[in-house]
This record gives structure tokens, C-alpha cells and sequence, in this order.
């Protein structure tokens, strides 16, 4: 590829030619949009890159991998971070050697989440450095920048994307190549990676340190900027805002948060005090506003009903004529649901005519909660249908605890169902539990990924399986059983809700939407399905 | 087209399925590949289950926001019947809905198309509509046959350039 060729990509496209420039050695993650793309893109065009079981155990790979000093990519979307947290703060404390970028790919308006967290809280929270780009350019210069500071600084940075920069395409100029010419290898250093209390002591104060060495490179660093207009009127924003803020108001002073963690306080405070009014426009929650009033700078935040949804040019017009009146409501689309012809459908049917309380979990089969089926009674998060499903076995009284049953798909089950299994095998409900996994060979959902009980890589090759049925009887559930079709599954269900056993009911047939193409990999592997 | 400081905006709707994302990738590269500045933009988190999707093209000297401003659509091309109704506060005041015939009335500068009158098939009628909004755009034919055939596997480059030629003749 040419430098500074004229290319139009995606933000994600972006990142992952950044990473690929960068050298990364490994790039890893849990399907989600709006990330899924980065890794996918990432392998297509030559990097090496794989999906984990779930955003924890990506983290940690990626961290052992910084810690070989190599490069590493981690992606996930908002929520997974969540899942990944507990690596996260530590590894704020050890820091890295190899550069390490963690994606969050957070989803205001909630085009396909089940919350609109804001992570920028996270960066604070664990005192991790945290970028945020606006468009595709700003996504490959920022993926760059990310991987210098990280090894500049021994520590993990955030690039903190959304929706709208993930998906957009937009116009990029990319630069040459700088792929860094040194081995991978391992320092011993206990007081760096052991975190017991005597080394994570010193390594909290360590980290403060580096916090505010960065947050001087903050104030200096051309990532934040201030554009001179009018001084009637500042605005403070960052990420996809500030292009929607630029247009609606070309005359504005505007400063552009390019690092929203740590932030360039003392550049804010010139700026905020050489405008007459000084407006914070954030997307979210009000992070920006509040630790810009914590400092002492003067400015105005918006009000709280733009706090939900995105933001785009006609509402950053409302909040900058401080309008609070009610918006007009947003235009009623037609909603997704399971896809006709789907094998899996009848699932739900088959539940609903038994009066089961059903505990779901996040997959295609959520949408069994609209009509026709009307037939899902929670969704929490990724693995929750079944320690929920024991928590309420254990509450209710039996002849209700009896129809409480969970269901949820293969990848989910790979994510976060097998320590749920554990639970049920350990503290088994007095009136048994049930667990079905809808096995669609495919993380449907997000645009048909691979996973652990596919027995395929991110680019389709053959590899370890995980085979759910054989895992689920060396843990010590005793009632096993794999169906295939209606008549198969009904009988199942009936028979399990008439037991007080612990039962997994496997119920296997391919995604409509993957079966053309599992069927060819499966080939190209030489196996048959 | 619009003058050098506002761009030109297309807001594309349809179901999953439908090749709306597809189409909105061919009107970006066409406008990339005429030297324009371009964003492309798109909510297609659960396309796939046969929702609505939509995504904004805006196009121009210099594109800012990649979202079209509520209201601001110069053209609106809606591929399914059902979805013109929910789309329809997108356009502007004197702008042009493209949309295929159907339940709801015509009226005003909306153009549709019947695609059972015409070698058009559910497979290729979105590059068709590319191909009648492509009369009311300044790039050339060379211009969107290359846009077509970076976003169409090779064995439907033909099929889908006749249906772009072919869309270019239901002007009114």
C-alpha cells in the first residue's frame, strides 16, 4: 500500500491498519458490535488475530503478550469491559513492556447493547490513559499514538470509540509503517508483575506518577487543541461531538479532548477563561463537565435529557440555546426479530405452551421477547440466564420454582455459562435447574463468529472443540441431553420439568443464515459435519 | 449539487437484507472516487434480523458531522415500501424521495419505480435506484460503474451495471 494514499474507511477499518503499521504481534477479543469488525479487518488484511472465549481472558492474553514486549490489540465493546475489569485496574499497577491497546467501543443510543455505559468512567477509575477519536483519521493516528504512549509510558491505553466513529467512513490518509525491530522476550521483575500488597503498594504509587508525568504530556500534546473563533461562545467536546459541534457552530471557540484521561486541565482553564461562555457538549454521562467543575473551571454543562441517546447537530443546537423543551420522538423503525425459518424458533413456542419462566441471556434468541413469542422474562448480561435462573430456583416456592428454566446460545455459553454450570453442579436448587443451549455453531448475532465449540479460528481454520455435552457431564450434571428437532426438544422439556434433576438440554441445528458457509469451512478443513 | 461549504446529503433506508448498506458503500465510493470529501454512516447492529436500517452518505468540499442533520436530506431512496413512512422527516423541504412503487401515495418530486415492469430483480433494484439518483448527480458513468464494481463480486458486475443503466432511464 501506497503512503498517504487517499483510502475511505471505517474507524474500525482504520484502527486495524493502524495496528497492522504498528507491528502488532497478536490481536484479540470478544465479538460486539459496535467493535467486531477491528479484529476481523485486522486478520483480513495480513495481522495475526484470534477470538477469545470471552473480554477477560482477551485482556489477560493481551497483557501477557505486552508483557513479552510485544505488541497487543485488545477489542470489545462496551460492555465487555465490564467482563474484563478485574484485569484491568491491576494492570494499571504492573504496567507493560510491549505496547498494549485496549478498544472499548461504547454504544450511546444503544443501536445494539443492552445499557449506554459511559468507559470513560473506567479510565479514571483505574487510572489508565484514555484516547478518543472523532472520525477514521483521527481512529488510524490515535490507534498509532496509543501504541507509542503505551511503550513511552509502560502503560495499557484505552482508545475509547463509539458507534458513530467505529461505523463511519470518512476520508484517510495513512502513514508509512513502523513495525519495531526487536525480539519478544521476558524480564524477570517480581516487584513489577507479583501483585502482592508489599510490590502493588509501591506499584499504586508508581502508577500516580506516571499519571502525572502523562498528564503533562496531556497539556503539551497536540491531541488537544483549540480552535479560535468568536468569544462569545467556547465549547469544551470530544470524540464524534466535536465534528457535529463544528458544524452547527463553525464561528464558535472550540477546544477538541483528544486525551480524555488524564486530562490537559490548565489548557482548558486558558481556554474556558478566554471565552465568554464556556459549554461543555459531551456525549453520555456529564465526565467531562464534572472534572473540569472538580478543578475549579468555570462552564456549563447541558441539561440532564441529553444525557440519553447520541448527540448530532440539531440537538447540540438545542443545548447550546439551552432548549429543554420535549424532542420530538424518535421515528418508530420496524424492530428485528428471529429470522424466519430460523430451526431455533420453536423453542420458544415449546417453553411458552409448558408456562416456563424463562431466563434469557444475550444472543438472537433476546429477540424471542417481541412478538410472535413474547417469551423471555430476563436479559441481563452475557451468562446471567443461568445463575439467575438458580438464584430463583432457590427463592421460589417449588411448584414455581419447578418451570424456571435458562437458555442461552453456544458463543454465550463459551463466554460466561461454564462457571454457572459449576454453581448449579454445587449448589444444586432443592427442585433441580434446567439449562438450555440454543447450539447454532455460530455466534450468530454479531455477524456469525467463530468460538471455542466451533472448533474453528477467527479465520475459519480448524482447531481445538469444545463439545458442550461431554464438558457438561465431567462437571457432574447428570441429565445430558442433545436434541435436534420440535419433536426431540419438546419431549426433553416435558420430561426435565417433570424431574428434579439437573439437566442440560442441548438443542443443535445450524444458523440458517452460516449454514452455506460453515458447511465450506468444515470442508476446507477436511471434516465432515 | 450544493454550493462548496454544504454538502450534499442522501439518507438510504430500507430492511435488512435489502442491500442498503451495500447501496449507501457504492454512492460513498463513487463520491470518493470523484474526488469529493465523504462520510458514510450507519446503524446496522441487528440488520441481519430483517430491522429497519438506514445510513446517512453526505458528500462535498469539506463534510464535517457524519450524520445528516434531521430534516437536511437532499435525496431520500427508500428500498422497501414500509420503511418511507418513518424516513420521511429526514427530507428536506423540496427534496427528492426515491423509493419503489408501492401503498403509500405519489405526489410532489417523488419518483418510484415498479420493479415487476422491469429487468430489475430484489437482488440488484438498490444499484437501479443508485442509478436513477445518479441523474440527479454530477459524477460520471465511469465514475459509478467503478463504484459498483469495488463493492459487487465480479459474476454480477454485468447484471448490476445494466440495472444501474437502466435505472438511469426512469427519469420523469
Amino acid at each position: 500500500m501506497e503512503p498517504k494514499e487517499r483510502q475511505l474507511l471505517s474507524g474500525n477499518e482504520a484502527v486495524a491498519l493502524a495496528a497492522l503499521h504498528m507491528g502488532v504481534a497478536l490481536g484479540t477479543g470478544y465479538p460486539g458490535t459496535p467493535s467486531t469488525e477491528i479484529l476481523e479487518r485486522f486478520s483480513s488484511i495480513g495481522g495475526k488475530a484470534q477470538w477469545a472465549p470471552n473480554e477477560k481472558v482477551a485482556l489477560e492474553v493481551g497483557v501477557g503478550t505486552a508483557w513479552a514486549n510485544a505488541r497487543a490489540l485488545v477489542t470489545m465493546k462496551h460492555v465487555g469491559v465490564n467482563v474484563a475489569a478485574d484485569p484491568f485496574f491491576t494492570m494499571a499497577y504492573t504496567g507493560v513492556k510491549g505496547g498494549l491497546v485496549l478498544v472499548s467501543a461504547d454504544d450511546p443510543g444503544m443501536a445494539s447493547s443492552q445499557n449506554e455505559q459511559d468507559n470513560r468512567r473506567y479510565a479514571k477509575a483505574a487510572g489508565l490513559v484514555m484516547l478518543e477519536p472523532a472520525d477514521a483519521q483521527e481512529s488510524y493516528d490515535m490507534t498509532r499514538l496509543a501504541f507509542e504512549l503505551s511503550e513511552e509510558y509502560a502503560i495499557p491505553v484505552i482508545l475509547r470509540m463509539t458507534t458513530r466513529v467505529c461505523h463511519s467512513k470518512a476520508i484517510i490518509h495513512a502513514g508509512l509503517p513502523a513495525i519495531p525491530e526487536r525480539e519478544a522476550h521476558f524480564d524477570r521483575d517480581a516487584t513489577r508483575y507479583v501483585m502482592v500488597p508489599g510490590y502493588a503498594r509501591p506499584a499504586h504509587r508508581r502508577l500516580r506518577d506516571k499519571l502525572k508525568r502523562i498528564g503533562q504530556y496531556s497539556e503539551g500534546a497536540p491531541i488537544n487543541f483549540a480552535v479560535p473563533g468568536d468569544k462569545s461562545l467556547g465549547i469544551v467536546t470530544s470524540g464524534v461531538c466535536y465534528l457535529h459541534v463544528r458544524e452547527a457552530f463553525p464561528e464558535a471557540s472550540v477546544f477538541k479532548v483528544g486525551m480524555s484521561y488524564p486530562l490537559p486541565i490548565e489548557k482548558i482553564r486558558e481556554f474556558a477563561g478566554s471565552v465568554d461562555r464556556c459549554l461543555v457538549v459531551e456525549e453520555g454521562d456529564p465526565c467531562l463537565v464534572e472534572s473540569l467543575r472538580t478543578e475549579g473551571i468555570l462552564c456549563e454543562g447541558k441539561d440532564e435529557m441529553y444525557r440519553f441517546g447520541e448527540l448530532n447537530v440539531p440537538r447540540i443546537r438545542r443545548i447550546v440555546a439551552r432548549d429543554t423543551s420535549p424532542e420530538a420522538p424518535a421515528a418508530k423503525g420496524k424492530p428485528p426479530q428471529l429470522c424466519q425459518g430460523c430451526p431455533h424458533r420453536m423453542a420458544f413456542s415449546v417453553l411458552k405452551k409448558y408456562d416456563c419462566i424463562i431466563m434469557g441471556d444475550i444472543g438472537c434468541y433476546t429477540l424471542s421477547v417481541m412478538a410472535p413469542f413474547e417469551s423471555m422474562d430476563s436479559c441481563l448480561c452475557m451468562g446471567a440466564s443461568i445463575t439467575a435462573g438458580l438464584g430463583m430456583r432457590h427463592a421460589l416456592p417449588d411448584a414455581e420454582a419447578r418451570r424456571v428454566v435458562s437458555i442461552l446460545g453456544d458463543s454465550t455459553f463459551m463466554h460466561s455459562g461454564l462457571t454457572g454450570l459449576a454453581e448449579m453442579v454445587y449448589n444444586p436448587p432443592k427442585t433441580g435447574h434446567i439449562v438450555i443451549i440454543l447450539d447454532n455453531g455460530t455466534t450468530a448475532m454479531t455477524g456469525m463468529q467463530e468460538h471455542p465449540g466451533t472448533g474453528r479460528t477467527l479465520d475459519h481454520q480448524a482447531t481445538g472443540k469444545i463439545v458442550f455435552e461431554e464438558v457438561a457431564r465431567a462437571m457432574g450434571v447428570t441429565n445430558v441431553v442433545v436434541t435436534e428437532g420440535p419433536p426431540d426438544f419438546d419431549k426433553a422439556v416435558r420430561e426435565a420439568l417433570s424431574k428434579e434433576e439437573l439437566t442440560l438440554i442441548i438443542m443443535r441445528r445450524v444458523c440458517r443464515l452460516a449454514e452455506t458457509k460453515i458447511a465450506a469451512y468444515e470442508l476446507a478443513a477436511g471434516r465432515c459435519q | 449539487m450544493n454550493n462548496k461549504n454544504v454538502p450534499t446529503n442522501i439518507v438510504l433506508a430500507g430492511l435488512g437484507g435489502q442491500g442498503v448498506i451495500r447501496a449507501a458503500n457504492i454512492l460513498a465510493e463513487a463520491a470518493f472516487i470523484a474526488g469529493c470529501d465523504v462520510k458514510q454512516s450507519e446503524i446496522h447492529g441487528m440488520s441481519q434480523r430483517g430491522g429497519s436500517v438506514s445510513s446517512d452518505v453526505r458528500f462535498g468540499e469539506c463534510v464535517l458531522s457524519p450524520m445528516v442533520p434531521t430534516g437536511q436530506a437532499d435525496y431520500l431512496m427508500v428500498l422497501h415500501p414500509t420503511q418511507v413512512e418513518n424516513n420521511l422527516y429526514q427530507l428536506k423541504e423540496g427534496g427528492v424521495l426515491l423509493s419503489t412503487r408501492n401503498l403509500i401515495g405519489e405526489g410532489g418530486d417523488m419518483t418510484v419505480l415498479d420493479i415487476d415492469d422491469t429487468p430489475l430483480t430484489s437482488r440488484n433494484f438498490n444499484v437501479g435506484l443508485i442509478g436513477l439518483l445518479s441523474t440527479h448527480l454530477s459524477f460520471s458513468d465511469d465514475v459509478w460503474h467503478e463504484a459498483v464494481r469495488r463493492h459487487l463480486p465480479k459474476k454480477v458486475h454485468e447484471e448490476n451495471i445494466a440495472a444501474f443503466a437502466y435505472g438511469k432511464t426512469l427519469v420523469k
